[in-house]
């Protein structure tokens, strides 16, 4: 079925995802000047940032000049709240959505007709690379509304011309019952929410093998190669992943092709760079770091050099599908949600990779970082699953160590694991909550 | 010779764990015969000798919890001074390692079983013939 489904990948646009890359530079270089100049003429943001760095947009002559362009954070966004980083008039805007605001306003993005047609495009693209086509049934458990998610999704699906089951997030036993009634064959949706529709149907003795389900895009949250191979292994799918952000348009920014061997960035729409989060540095390539995304061809809200504190690498050597767009990492940390612990930086990515590197233990997992006499604790708290259950306490003790253990080697210090009871810790239907910091700092 | 099935839940160690069990048991008129609780680093693994042992397994994984059945040897003693004495020196003599052990008192001041845990139960089977050690039997753990 998982060769199918590589079988049924498609180039969506042949001529933009495999554009010699000279060829690419040349269009992203003339884009990218008409952007700059576009900006700073609609945006007194801009135009007062490039006059205080002393640039004027004609002082963009090649592409590398974009790095005397100063970078843009969402804490800048958000003091435009709600339209003030538009770049033409209200009557051009056609849709709205936000961020999610969990740290404070949300940051608002404005779409002309014509980004609703680039969105379009580049979900098409991203939809095809899981095989999508007008035969295909494509299940849209993001979010419909302010979220990106669920629009960003169905718009891709219409361009191709799959049929699309606007089913939004939640009601997972729905969820189920139309996946085997429609005969799904792509899912979209966050990888903790597929592994917890597993986990509902297996209850209900649904086997997972007898659906019609070929591939699916996940994303939205961070994940790892293990749980790909858990959801590939237990839905027997083809497990992509998607990548996207609301400050540069939602999903549809990069996709994974079948060979995965990283996310494909539609470059000649967002052009990429890694930088270090520190230095604020241009790194070379293949080097990690944050990820600095600007749009080159945006109307409603262009976005010059946008943090975007999520952590990968970049990679250009070819890839074995035909596409020659850049491939990033999948995203392995946050420069902000980074943890400092004791000095040394922790991403909840290692110890996740760590856990799941063990036979036996379902993803489900939480980190809780405590201050108790000015020391940092983390204690990780696993769920005990059947697997790894013995009637034998010493055995479960010997296992709580061996977990400690390879934690301490993933992390480079001790934490605490604590063993508890399966399907105690919270599930979520959007993105998994990992960690939780009581530290007061 | 003969042997009884007990059932081991996992557990964390936190106020109404224990309660939640006994009350899945006590719902489904289970009754329980025997029970020893070990716990360590925040967790810990509760034991129970029931007398309808695979409803009890069945409700248990219904309420969620993670549970599993092995088999003990339940092996009769004299409830009176030395009788505990009197098997232990027999399960020495013959070399078996009790890994954990709890008591079911069948008849106060008259009858009670030592239920021991081992490592390896057919070995210490083969160990323990002709020992002259009297065995309960699943006949006699179910309801009556």
């Amino acid at each position: 079925m998982k060769k199918a489904a590589k079988e049924n990948s498609m180039i969506w646009n042949k001529q933009a995802e495999c554009m010699p890359a000279g060829e690419r530079r040349s269009l992203q270089l003339a884009r990218l000047k008409a952007a700059v100049k576009r900006t700073c003429d609609a945006v007194p943001f801009y135009r007062k940032r490039f006059g205080d760095a002393k640039i004027k947009p004609d002082d963009i002559k090649t592409l590398d000049d974009i790095r005397r362009i100063p970078f843009i954070t969402k804490a800048e966004l958000r003091e435009g709240y709600p339209f003030n980083m538009f770049a033409v008039p209200m009557e051009k805007i056609v849709e709205v959505h936000t961020s999610s605001g969990t740290t404070g306003k949300p940051v608002v993005t404005g779409y002309t007709r014509n980004d609703i047609d680039l969105w379009s495009e580049v979900m098409a693209r991203a939809l095809s690379m899981a095989g999508a086509t007008e035969k295909s049934i494509i299940q849209n458990c993001y979010g419909y509304g302010l979220f990106t998610g669920g629009l960003g999704v169905h718009y891709g699906a219409h361009r191709i011309g799959s049929t699309v089951v606007p089913i939004s997030a939640g009601n997972t036993k729905r969820q189920i019952d139309i996946m085997l009634d429609f005969q799904t064959t792509i899912i979209a949706c966050t990888p903790s929410y597929a592994l917890y529709l597993a986990e509902v149907a297996e209850e209900q003795g649904i086997d997972l093998k007898k659906l019609s389900l070929k591939a699916g895009c996940f994303g939205a949250e961070m994940w790892t190669e293990q749980i790909r191979t858990e959801i590939e292994k237990r839905f027997h799918i083809l497990a992509l992943n998607i990548y996207g952000l609301t400050e540069i348009i939602g999903p549809g920014v990069a996709h994974e092709c079948p060979e995965k061997c990283g996310l494909h960035i539609f470059e000649d729409h967002f052009y990429p760079e890694i930088i270090s989060p520190e230095t604020l540095e241009l790194l070379p390539e293949g080097e990690k770091g944050e990820l600095v995304l600007s749009t080159l061809t945006r109307e409603g809200i262009p976005m010059l050099r946008f943090r975007t504190r999520d952590i990968t690498a970049l990679h250009r050597e070819p890839c074995a599908c035909g596409r020659t767009l850049v491939r990033m990492e999948r995203i392995t940390g946050r420069s902000d949600d980074m943890l400092k612990i004791r000095g040394v930086l922790v991403f909840p990515y290692q110890i996740e990779k760590a856990l799941l590197e063990m036979k036996g233990i379902e993803p489900h997992y939480q980190i809780i970082v405590t201050r108790e006499h000015h020391l940092d604790e983390i204690e990780v708290q696993v769920e005990m699953s059947k697997k790894l259950f013995s009637d034998e306490i010493r055995k479960i003790e010997e296992l709580r160590r061996k977990i400690e253990k390879k934690i301490e080697e993933a992390i480079g210090l001790r934490a605490k694991v604590l063993l508890v009871e399966p399907k105690s810790l919270p599930r979520s239907e959007g993105k998994a909550k990992r960690v939780v910091d009581k530290r007061q700092l | 010779m003969e042997k009884v099935q007990q059932l081991s839940i996992f557990a964390e160690n936190r106020p109404g764990r224990l309660e939640k069990i006994t009350r899945v048991l006590g719902e489904n008129g289970i009754n329980i015969l025997a029970t020893a609780i070990v716990s360590t680093n925040g967790f810990g693994v509760i034991k129970f000798m029931v007398d309808k042992c695979d409803l009890a397994l069945a409700k248990l994984r219904e309420a969620g919890f993670t549970v599993s059945l092995s088999e003990v040897l339940a092996i009769e003693m004299k409830d009176k001074p030395g009788g505990l004495h009197d098997v232990v020196q027999i399960l020495s003599e013959k070399g078996v390692n009790i890994e954990n052990a709890s008591v079911y008192v069948a008849e106060s001041r008259k009858r009670a079983y030592l239920l021991v845990e081992v490592k390896d139960i057919e070995k210490a089977k083969q160990q323990l013939k002709n020992s002259g050690l009297t065995f309960l039997g699943a006949k006699q753990q179910a309801p009556a």
